[in-house]
C-alpha cells in the first residue's frame, strides 16, 4: 500500500503494464494526469485533434497487436474520441481510451465540460468504467486492458473526476495480479472440430474465407496449411486482408461488394465454406439469402454471438481460430492426402492474370496501376493504411499485402479521415518500416491537421492523395445508381494539397505521370519528414469490380 | 435473419444474474434498444447474494432471436450468467394493483367477492374506488382484469413478471 494520487496512481499502473505511447489532447479535466505523466518515461503524442488520437491509438494497436492508449479531457474532448472509439469497436481493436470528467460533486449537474461519456460509448465499447475511488484505480485499469485484449478484442474506456485524479489514497498496485480476471474457453469443442473435418475432407469444392479473426488470433500459418493440404482457395474479407500472402497460388483476395472476380465467383461454386474469424457482414456476403445457399458453412469465431448472427451455418466453432486451425490440421492430414487441384489452380491463375490486365491499363495514372507500382515499390514488411471510399477499394483490389497486420484499413464503420492519423500510430509501432496511407482527397481533409503531429512529433508517413476532387465513392453510386445525377459530392479543387503539406512544414509534391510518381514515392518513403504526394485522377473512375448494394454476388458488374 | 424451421413467435422468459450495481439495468436495456429486440417486461431486484441482482425480461419472437439475445449478453462484463427459463418447468408470477371504480355499495362487494376468487387482497379503499393486489401468472392477471373491467379501471400497475426454475435447480 502506497499513498499516492490517483494520476500518480493511474500513471503508474500504465507503466506496469508496459504503456509506452499515450495519443491525446490535455484539457482542464486531464491536467493531473498530464502532470502526472511529465514525470513518466511515458512518450505522449500531442494529436491537434481527439479524433487523431483515437484513430493514432487505433492504428498502434493493430499494427503491433498491443494494446493502443488514448487520452482526452472531458465533455468534447471525450465526444471527439468517439468515432475513433466506434472504428476500434466495429473492427475488434484493443484501444483503451482515458477520459476525465467533472468533479464527482458536479456530475449530474451540467457543469462546465461534462458530458456522459459513458453512456454515449456504451455501445460502442467492450465495456467502460466510471472510476470512483482513487484506490480502485490499478485494479481497474489492469482490467481494462485485459477486456480490451482478451477474446475477441475491443476498446474500453475509463473515465476518471477530476477529484479522483487529485484525491490521496492508500492504493495496492498488486490488487490486479491477486484477482483473477474472468477466463472464456477459448479450445475448440473436439466433436465440432470432428464434424468440420468430416465435411472438408469430403469437399470437392472446398474455399476459405479468412476474416480479420485470423490476424488477430496470429493464425496466419495455421490457415496456410490448412489451405495447402486441402488446395482451397482463400479469399479474405477486407479485416482479413493480409492473412495470407497475396502473391500466393491459392490466394484469390477481397470476397464481397468490392471482391475479386476469382473470389466471388469461387465462393459460389463452393461446396464447402470455412469461414475463420469472419462476421459475414454485408459489404462481405452480398444479399445474405443468395450467399451460398447450398454450401455447406463451418463457422470459426471467438465470438459465439457472431455465430448464427448473419448467417446460418451448419457447424459451429466457438474458439480461437489457431487452436481451432490446429485441430483441424491435426485430424485433416491423418484422413486426408495433400489434394491435387489442377483445373482449380490454373483458373485461379487466369482469374488472377486478368485482373493483372485490368491494372496495367495503358493510362497511366489510373488507381489500380497506381496500386500494382506502389507495392512494387515498398519492402515486403511496409503497412498500408486507407481512407475509405474508392482509394479504400482501389487499394484493397490491387495492392498485393504480404503479412498480417501491414493492412490498416476501417473496415465496420468505414471512417473517412481514418488512414493518416492511423499510419501516424503505425509508424510509431513500427519506426523501422514505411508507412503509407492511401488517400482520397475527401477522406484526407477531414484530419489533415494532424500534418502538425506527424511534422512535431517526427512520425514520418507518406500519404498518396487520389485526388478526383470530387467524393469518388457517393459520385460512383451517384453514376451507377443514380442516373449520374451528381448532387453535393464536387469538392472543387482546393487545397492545393502540395502548399498545404507546405504548410505544415511537410513535404508535397504533385505528379502527372507515373515516373513523376515513382520517383516522388520513392523520395517520401525515405523523408525524414512526412509527404503528401497529390495525384490527380479522373473523377469518372469506377472502382470494379462491384456488386450492387442489397444484390448476391453472383450479380457483379466487370465492365 | 434467414430462418429455416426456427420461426414459431413465442413469448420468452430470460433470466440474467448480473452484478449489482449502478448502470448495469442501462447496459442491459441498451444493448435491447441498440440490436432491435423489443422487451415485453422487465423486472429487476435483489438476489439471495448481495452482489447480484437478477433480471427477469420476457420477450416475444422466435428461438433464433432469442438464442441470439442471450449470445448478446454474455458478452457484457457485469453479466453473470444468462438463461431462458421453460415455462413448463418454472414458477412464474406477477404483482399487479388494480384501483376499480366503485361507486356504491353494490359495486364494492362485488369487487370484494372477485379478488376473493382470484386470492387477491383489497388494499386500499375510498368512497369511489378500491384497490386490489392480485398475484399470479400473468393470464391470472389478465383474467381478474377482464373481469373487474365492466365497472371501469382507474388505473393499473404491474411488476413484470418474475421467474425461477422449479426444484432443485438453480441458475447461479
Amino acid at each position: 500500500m502506497v499513498a499516492i494520487n490517483g494520476a500518480r496512481a493511474l500513471v503508474k499502473t500504465l507503466e506496469k503494464l508496459g504503456v509506452k505511447v499515450i495519443f491525446g489532447i490535455p484539457g482542464g479535466a486531464v491536467l493531473d494526469i498530464c502532470d502526472a505523466l511529465a514525470d513518466s518515461s511515458i512518450r505522449i503524442i500531442l494529436t491537434r485533434h481527439e479524433q487523431c488520437a483515437a484513430h493514432a491509438a487505433d492504428g498502434y494497436a493493430r499494427a503491433s497487436g498491443q494494446v493502443g492508449v488514448c487520452m482526452a479531457t472531458s465533455g468534447p474532448g471525450a465526444t471527439n474520441l468517439v468515432t475513433g472509439i466506434a472504428t476500434a469497436y466495429m473492427d475488434s481493436s484493443p484501444v483503451v481510451a482515458f477520459t476525465g470528467q467533472v468533479p464527482r460533486r458536479l456530475i449530474g449537474r451540467d457543469a462546465f465540460q461534462e458530458a456522459d461519456i459513458i453512456g454515449i460509448t456504451c455501445p460502442v465499447t467492450k465495456h467502460n468504467f466510471m472510476v470512483e475511488r482513487a484506490s480502485d484505480i490499478p485494479l481497474i485499469v489492469e482490467k481494462a486492458f485485459h477486456i480490451a485484449s482478451s477474446g475477441r478484442p475491443g476498446p474500453v474506456l475509463v473515465d476518471i473526476p477530476k477529484d479522483v485524479q487529485i484525491e490521496s489514497a492508500d492504493v495496492d498496485f498488486e490488487g490486479g495480479s491477486k484477482t483473477t480476471f474472468r477466463q472464456t474457453n477459448y479450445t475448440p469443442h473436439p466433436l465440432q472440430v470432428k464434424r468440420a473435418v468430416e465435411l472438408l475432407a469430403a469437399a470437392e469444392k472446398p474455399m476459405i474465407i479468412a476474416g480479420g479473426g485470423v490476424i488477430v488470433s496470429n493464425a496466419s500459418q495455421e490457415l496456410l496449411a490448412v489451405a495447402e493440404l486441402l488446395m482451397a482457395p482463400v479469399a479474405t474479407t477486407l479485416m482479413g486482408k493480409g492473412a495470407i500472402p497475396e502473391n500466393h497460388p491459392l490466394a484469390t483476395g477481397l470476397l464481397g461488394m468490392h471482391g475479386t472476380v476469382a473470389s466471388n465467383k469461387l465462393i459460389q461454386e463452393a461446396d464447402v465454406v470455412l469461414a475463420v474469424g469472419t462476421r459475414f457482414s454485408d459489404r462481405t456476403t452480398g444479399k445474405m439469402d443468395e450467399f451460398c445457399p447450398d454450401a455447406k458453412i463451418i463457422h470459426i469465431d471467438i465470438d459465439a454471438a457472431e455465430i448464427g448472427k448473419n448467417i446460418e451455418v451448419d457447424v459451429p466453432i466457438v474458439a480461437d481460430a489457431k487452436k481451432a486451425l490446429q485441430e483441424i490440421y491435426k485430424l485433416l492430414q491423418a484422413k486426408i492426402a495433400k489434394k491435387e487441384r489442377t483445373t482449380l489452380m490454373a483458373k485461379i491463375k487466369e482469374f488472377k492474370e486478368q485482373l493483372e490486365e485490368k491494372a496495367n491499363c495503358k493510362s497511366e495514372l489510373k488507381p489500380p496501376r497506381l496500386m500494382v507500382e506502389i507495392r512494387k515499390l515498398l519492402p515486403e514488411d511496409a503497412i498500408i493504411t486507407t481512407e475509405v471510399g474508392q482509394n479504400q477499394m482501389w487499394a484493397a483490389i490491387y495492392l498485393k499485402v504480404y503479412k498480417p497486420r501491414t493492412f490498416i484499413s476501417s473496415g465496420g464503420l468505414g471512417t473517412m479521415g481514418f488512414g493518416f492519423p492511423a499510419s501516424l500510430g503505425a509508424k510509431v509501432a513500427h519506426p523501422e518500416v514505411p508507412v503509407v496511407d492511401i488517400a482520397g482527397d475527401g477522406s484526407f481533409i477531414m484530419t489533415e491537421q494532424d500534418l502538425a503531429t506527424s511534422v512535431e512529433e517526427n512520425i514520418p508517413v507518406t500519404v498518396v492523395v487520389l485526388n478526383n476532387s470530387v467524393l469518388g465513392m457517393v459520385a460512383q453510386w451517384q453514376r451507377l445508381f443514380y442516373n449520374r445525377r451528381y448532387f453535393a459530392v464536387n469538392l472543387g479543387r482546393v487545397p492545393d494539397f502540395v502548399k498545404l503539406a507546405e504548410a505544415y512544414g511537410a513535404q508535397g509534391f504533385r505528379v502527372q505521370t507515373l515516373e513523376e510518381f515513382s520517383s516522388a514515392f520513392k523520395k517520401a518513403i525515405r523523408s525524414e519528414v512526412t509527404t503528401v504526394i497529390d495525384v490527380p485522377i479522373s473523377p469518372e473512375e469506377n472502382v470494379l469490380p462491384m456488386v450492387p448494394p442489397g444484390k448476391g454476388l453472383k450479380w457483379m458488374i466487370w465492365e | 435473419m434467414e430462418s429455416k424451421n426456427n420461426t414459431i413467435q413465442q413469448e420468452y422468459i430470460v433470466s440474467a444474474i448480473v452484478e449489482h450495481r449502478p448502470g448495469v439495468l442501462f447496459r442491459v436495456s441498451n444493448l435491447f434498444r441498440r440490436r432491435g429486440f423489443n422487451i415485453q417486461s422487465i423486472s429487476v431486484g435483489p438476489t439471495e447474494k448481495k452482489e447480484l441482482a437478477r433480471i427477469t425480461i420476457t420477450v416475444g419472437g422466435d428461438e433464433k432471436l432469442v438464442e441470439q439475445i442471450v449470445k448478446q449478453l454474455r458478452k457484457l462484463v457485469e453479466v453473470v450468467k444468462v438463461s431462458i427459463l421453460n415455462p413448463k418447468n418454472t414458477v412464474i408470477r406477477e404483482l399487479a394493483l388494480v384501483k376499480v371504480t366503485a361507486p356504491d355499495y353494490r359495486a364494492k362487494t362485488d369487487i370484494v367477492n372477485y379478488a376473493e376468487i382470484f386470492k387477491g387482497r383489497v388494499v386500499d379503499v375510498s368512497h369511489k374506488s378500491l384497490t386490489v393486489e392480485v398475484t399470479g401468472d400473468p393470464d391470472k392477471i389478465d383474467a381478474f382484469i377482464n373481469i373487474v373491467k365492466p365497472y371501469g379501471i382507474k388505473e393499473i400497475a404491474r411488476t413484470g413478471i418474475t421467474a425461477l426454475p422449479r426444484g432443485e435447480s438453480q441458475t447461479v
